[in-house]
């Protein structure tokens, strides 16, 4: 087995003979016989280092990741590429290895880069105030919930379908909890219907929640939409992708009280869903009311510049059950990550990023709708990712594409029955005009292979 | 500029217009003007102030900025509760092989098999460590674990139609508990604590008879955060399950029993685990962690969705793992996706090196070492000044009292701290738990060597000594580190929470 | 720069959580003690209650928190609040310079004087911290 541990026998001697006992079995004394495990645990022994590297690379084997299969998958999480820079930087022990800030003095390195972390995400969202990160997207948005009930002492959460499934199911479960009331406002061709969202908001409405660009890729009209919050003094929460603020307009510049969204693009891997981190911009006014941990700047005794963990009294480890959330452990390394990325990128790389995703996703949009067989799900505009219905079985067509080692969307269907046979396409750098007209290639043909004919219909209108 | 002011400087305070790190590919495709594509409306005007830096630049900065940190593969780390054991670089190697970091989360099932089963292993490798059948990997951290933990319970109670509003937590847990509590929308009431450090019997039984049909549940860790196993723990579970209460184990602590004691064997009905605790995880400066829960069979229906199965293959194939997304009762969802996978592979390549028998040593040398510290402690000055605060064997961890050292030398915990940094090493927890007065939480955990634990005894044993002759030096302290005490009333007053840019 | 010596001025009568009254006819002024803001430390924000909305003696009426810190701050008497000390939204340590003078938190109007009766005087509240 392999071991970290060093005490040899003549150690545990030593030690135990201070403590002043025969063995280590009188320290668990205290533990009630009956309770204690009276057999080994029954897991494999353990094993050497090379052995468990074996182990690993054979279950990793046998995952079809984006080396193997090109990934025109989103959904949240995209395929970018991560520089070099960010791996030898985040891997540093002094970054790895070190727990949350609480002794500030040998702690400034962390904290200097929470403080420019804050900075940057202020600066994408066009919001004042950040913090140093939660764990991903989607309970970001049910941690803005329990925020806006807390600052209007209201109730009612009205939320777009346009935002991500997995954030919609995430604030439904959290909303059980804190006791919230969420009413969905439905989508018209791809959008957040105006009027509906209109109708829904009212005098005890504590939030409403965007996301721009929505789950189907469209860009949303937030500073609109946002009318209505604002003349019934609700909160505007918009959800929003960190890799097309360098073109799009931010929330901040559009009326949004909250920004936050899910951080994977910025220098974080895919993998296979976590660890990332979450976004989480406000407003001056609701900076005591902010979740997690935020970094301030201050001086020290000698007047040297330095930076401390600012406003604890609204985290649990003082608050304890009037904190504003209780998050302890969030993601830290990962905010670094996504920092390091945004200085690799800089600002005029970080723009030229966004609009050539926004370019690549106008072309793969324009050579797929001009398939047949192939439709685009909306009209609205889109920057990054866009939504197509195939004629065809939309889990065979994917199979098929998966065979011709493409990934080539997320199927739609099950998250919006509405869009039976629609698949979400993600763009990211690394998706080249080749790779695009391949992808546009392999569905055509799937969709040929086993489109609805006159015959077929019958079959695809039983699904 | 000397060495230290140029350190502080923010990557924002370094740029220079022009410069810049990446290059992007060409865009390969007609590059017909944003507005044509999107409405003019709709994007943005001035690009965000992001640096403008050279890799080279980049490097350096954040080179510079890491050597401003104390972190755990340089020294003694005894953080009380927090267990900041050795983070194998293994688990950083096999995080990042492709198949497991390049693997796309919505990747159909039948091609991320390998990820798939290694999840369902480390679901039952918890479940054999945690005595309870059922695993969810999805919580992110301990916190959001026990949030997960109130929500089943909620589920639970609601499922038989009862409707209970308080939660009960000793007055020593950790301040995620009651927020926690909150979040999930019950009320925090206090269980005390007894002379033995254990739960004030007479007191929960007290609380709870006030209205047994309105006990949601029970939070504990044990051992507590005093470092103690609770021997009255089987008659607490049988007062909660006879109230008709749920049973939650906050898992902080495992690191003490494991292969020893089982916490579904205590009675818990609900255990959260701290895969960057007790598992290796590192802990990043704050994060990423993990905070899967293991369940007994009557929470199980109502576990998070989706929740990773095996399937047996009809045509004989062999299993195939799934994300079950097909439960009823199941409270939903807690975040996107599946869970902090990268934390997953490395906490199961840990519990693969280590096995049965590594994990049952690690929890033995962790209460060794933290019993042997305590002694070393306890036979010289600490003795008097910093006495431990209940006299008897702990397990992984230990709490001092600073009481004696404030009274007789006019020495604050915070400032014993302070001094401490000047030696080499992370102060352990202070001031917490609240119910010792000037608290002093430490955890050596099982990957320190014996001379590491005589160093900081050692350290301890000088810093008193210093005291007893000028407890100013203590009190200004520290001297050597890259900032000293730092002003967090200005912090808190005029926050300054991000780089202004202006001008 | 803080009172360094224990205050506890005669005229006024004194809550066992660390609060103080001074009675004028039907108005009351309210604060914390020199005890209560030494215990705390360094004020730095205190988050004042609506004027016009009610206090109910021995209830949490406002916070007041440090760096490290929140206190409740408990309502010595009842009654209705007129006036709310705004210079504290900016300066909140005058809360631990003056805590008897500037560093007043709120002006009630009693709805039972009475119950000042239950006050300590300020002999007996120094006796209380022994």
């Amino acid at each position: 087995m392999t071991r970290y541990t060093s005490a040899t026998p003549d150690d545990r001697a030593e030690m135990l003979a201070t403590i002043g006992v025969d063995s280590v079995d009188e320290l668990f004394e205290q533990v009630p016989d009956a309770l204690r495990l009276d057999r080994p645990l029954a897991l494999p022994e353990g094993m050497s280092e090379a052995d468990v590297y074996e182990r690993l690379t054979a279950l990793a084997a046998r995952n079809a990741d984006a080396e193997e299969q090109v990934c025109f998958v989103g959904a949240g999480m995209y395929d970018h590429y991560v520089p070099a820079i960010v791996d030898a930087i985040a891997q540093r022990s002094e970054f790895l290895t070190p727990y949350t800030p609480y002794q500030p003095e040998i702690s400034q390195g962390g904290l200097q880069v929470m403080f420019e972390f804050q900075t940057a995400m202020s600066e994408l969202t066009a919001l004042p105030v950040s913090n140093a990160g939660l764990y991903e997207g989607p309970s970001s948005v049910a941690s803005a919930g329990y925020l806006a009930m807390a600052a209007t002492g209201r109730r009612r959460l009205v939320v777009s379908r346009g935002l991500h499934p997995h954030s919609r199911e995430t604030l439904a479960t959290y909303a059980v909890g804190y006791g919230a009331e969420v009413v969905e406002v439905g989508l018209n061709d791809g959008a957040t219907d105006a009027d509906e969202l209109a109708q829904a908001v009212d005098g005890e409405t504590a939030a409403v929640f965007l996301q721009s660009p929505n789950f189907l890729g469209a860009i949303e009209r937030v500073e609109a939409l946002g009318a209505s919050a604002r003349e019934h003094g609700a909160l505007l929460v918009v959800a929003c992708d960190p890799m097309t603020l360098g073109v799009l307009k931010p929330p901040g510049e559009q009326g949004a009280d909250i920004a936050l969204g899910e951080g994977q693009p910025l220098g974080n891997r895919l993998d296979f869903g976590g660890p990332s981190f979450g976004f989480f911009c406000a407003s001056e006014e609701l900076i005591r009311r902010m979740p997690g941990r935020i970094a301030g700047e201050t001086d020290d005794v000698d007047g040297r510049r330095g930076f401390v963990l600012a406003l604890q009294t609204r985290e649990q480890h003082i608050r304890r059950e009037k904190a504003t959330h209780n998050i302890c452990t969030a993601q830290a390394l990962n905010a670094l990550a996504a920092m390091v990325h945004l200085a690799w990128l800089g600002r005029e790389g970080y723009r030229e990023l966004g609009e050539l995703l926004v370019r690549r996703t106008a072309y793969a949009r324009e050579r797929l709708a001009s398939v047949e067989g192939i439709e685009l799900l909306h009209g609205a505009p889109v920057a990054r990712e866009l939504a197509i219905r195939v004629a065809a079985p939309a889990d065979r067509v994917l199979e098929r594409c998966a065979e011709r080692g493409i990934a080539a969307g997320y199927p739609l269907g099950r998250d919006y029955p509405e869009h039976e046979d629609g698949l979400l396409v993600a763009i990211t750098e690394r998706r080249t005009k080749a790779q695009i007209d391949d992808l546009v290639e392999a569905i055509a043909e799937s969709v040929t292979l086993f489109g609805y004919t006159p015959n077929n219909a019958t079959e695809g209108a039983a699904r | 500029m000397n060495q230290q002011d140029e350190a502080v400087l923010t990557i924002y305070e370094r740029s220079k217009p022009g410069r810049r790190a990446a290059v992007l590919p060409d865009a390969e495709v007609p590059e017909a003007p944003l507005e044509e594509l999107i409405p003019a409306e709709l994007l943005r005007e001035e690009p965000p102030r992001l640096p403008e830096v050279s890799e080279p630049e980049i490097v350096r900065h954040y080179n510079r900025l890491s050597r401003r940190n104390f972190d755990l593969d340089t020294g003694f780390y005894p953080l009380g509760s927090c267990t900041m054991k050795h983070n194998p670089r293994l688990n950083e190697r096999v995080a990042a092989l492709p198949g497991h970091a390049r693997l796309h989360p919505a990747q159909d099932p039948k091609r991320a098999q390998g990820a798939l089963e290694l999840m369902w292993l480390l679901q039952e490798s918890l479940a054999e460590i945690c005595g309870l059948p059922h695993v969810s990997l999805q919580p992110s951290a301990g916190s959001h674990g026990e949030l997960a933990g109130l929500l089943l319970t909620r589920a639970f109670h609601a499922d038989r139609g009862e409707e209970r509003t308080k939660v009960l937590a000793p007055d020593t847990s950790h301040g995620t508990n009651p927020a926690s509590v909150t979040m999930a929308g019950y009320k925090a009431v206090k269980v005390a604590t007894n002379e033995r450090g254990g739960v004030e019997m007479d007191d929960l039984r007290a609380k709870i008879d006030e209205d047994p049909g309105d006990v949601a549940c029970l939070m504990l860790t044990n051992p507590n955060t005093l470092g103690l196993f609770d021997e009255n723990i089987a008659e607490i579970a049988a007062l909660i399950h006879e109230a008709g209460g749920t049973l939650y184990y906050d898992g902080a602590n495992l690191n003490a029993v494991m292969g020893h004691s089982r916490p579904g064997d205590m009675g818990f009905d609900i255990v959260h685990v701290n895969l960057h605790k007790s598992f290796s995880q590192p802990h990043g400066g704050g994060g990423p962690g993990a905070g899967p829960i293991a369940v007994s069979e009557r929470i199980e229906p109502f576990l998070p969705r989706p929740q990773v199965v095996r399937r047996e293959d009809g045509n004989g194939s062999g299993p195939f793992f799934d994300l079950d997304l097909e439960r009823p009762k199941s409270i939903g969802r807690l975040r996107g996706f599946q869970g902090n996978f990268g934390v997953f592979v490395r906490s199961y390549a840990y519990i693969l090196s280590l096995g049965a028998d590594g994990l049952a040593e690690a929890s033995e040398t962790a209460v060794l070492n933290a019993n042997y510290l305590k002694a070393c402690l306890a036979a010289g000055r600490a003795g008097e000044r910093l006495p431990v605060a209940f006299d008897r064997h702990c397990m992984h961890e230990f709490v001092l009292s600073g009481k004696p050292m404030k009274k007789e030398l006019g020495l604050a915990t915070l400032d014993l701290a302070k001094r401490l940094l000047d030696f080499g090493f992370h102060p352990p927890t202070v001031y917490f738990p609240l119910l010792v007065e000037e608290a002093l939480m430490i955890e050596p955990t099982e990957t320190e060597t014996k001379e590491s634990l005589d160093a900081f005894a050692e350290a301890i044993e000088r810093i008193l000594a210093e005291a007893e002759e000028d407890p100013e030096v203590a009190k200004q302290a520290p001297y050597t580190t890259p900032v000293r005490r730092l002003d967090e009333v200005k912090a808190t007053r005029k926050p300054v929470v991000r780089q202004p840019l202006d001008g | 720069m803080t009172l360094a010596e224990p205050t506890y001025p005669d005229d006024l009568r004194y809550h066992d959580q660390h609060d103080w009254a001074r009675i004028e006819g039907e108005v009351a002024t309210f604060g914390i003690t020199w005890y209560a803001q030494d215990s705390l430390g360094e004020v730095v924000f205190y988050d004042p209650p609506e004027a016009g909305s009610t206090v109910e003696k021995d209830a949490t009426y406002a916070e007041v928190e440090s760096v490290k810190a929140v206190s409740d701050v408990i309502a010595p008497l009842s009654g209705e609040i007129v006036e709310v000390n705004e210079a504290l939204a900016d300066a909140p340590e005058k809360i631990n310079e003056d805590p008897y003078g500037d560093g007043w938190l709120v002006k009630v109007r009693l709805t039972d004087p009475g119950e000042a009766e239950q006050l300590l005087g300020a002999a007996d509240y120094v006796a209380l911290l022994g």
